[in-house]
């Protein structure tokens, strides 16, 4: 899993009839200090997060197990929002 | 997910049984403000995607979970046709 932050959102009319009803976001991956990491993505949200939060997303097949039995073809998902992350500096 | 934009199509006769009748397309993946980002790749296209639009791509072995694509030997599957991206600052 991967911390991200969500920066936006996509509007999809014609997709695959299995994503019908899933909100697309667009995330930015981050370091444990809040900076960019690597390019954003696009990741659907099984949590209900909105632009602005930190969140934590899986990538691959996984990321459609929160909509089972439904198995939409989505290969990033956003499965929890973070409250806070803490970390010790050795 | 990638999004990406359509900028060419591929002709292939001899190919894998399982990819025949599917429609596929050259793509050129792009960040959110529309800038291209990343080298191009070939997707099936399960949405009717033409050249020239901005879709939504799959990849890796969920790319098989798009429609009609069970069990087919694809890496990158089109699922969606984007019609707005709305990036905050």
């Amino acid at each position: 899993m991967q911390l991200a932050r969500v920066i936006g959102d996509v509007v999809v009319t014609r997709k695959d009839e299995n994503l019908t009803g899933i909100k697309l976001l667009v995330v930015q991956p981050l370091t444990p200090d809040r900076q960019p990491a690597g390019r954003p993505l696009v990741a659907v949200d099984a949590v209900g997060a909105g632009v602005g939060e930190e969140v934590f997303f899986v990538r691959g097949k996984e990321a459609s197990f929160p909509f089972y039995p439904v198995e939409p073809p989505v290969d990033a998902g956003i499965v929890g929002i973070v409250d806070h992350w803490d970390l010790e500096r050795t | 997910m990638l999004l990406a934009k359509i900028v060419g199509t591929v002709v292939a006769t001899r190919k894998d049984p399982r990819l025949v009748s599917n429609k596929l397309l050259v793509a050129r993946p792009i960040d959110p403000s529309g800038k291209a980002d990343g080298n191009y790749l070939v997707a099936v296209d399960t949405v009717d995607a033409g050249v020239g639009e901005t879709v939504l791509i799959v990849s890796g072995s969920s790319a098989r979970m798009a429609s009609g694509m069970k069990d087919c030997p694809v890496d990158a599957a089109i699922v969606g046709i984007i019609d707005a991206i709305e990036v905050s600052d």
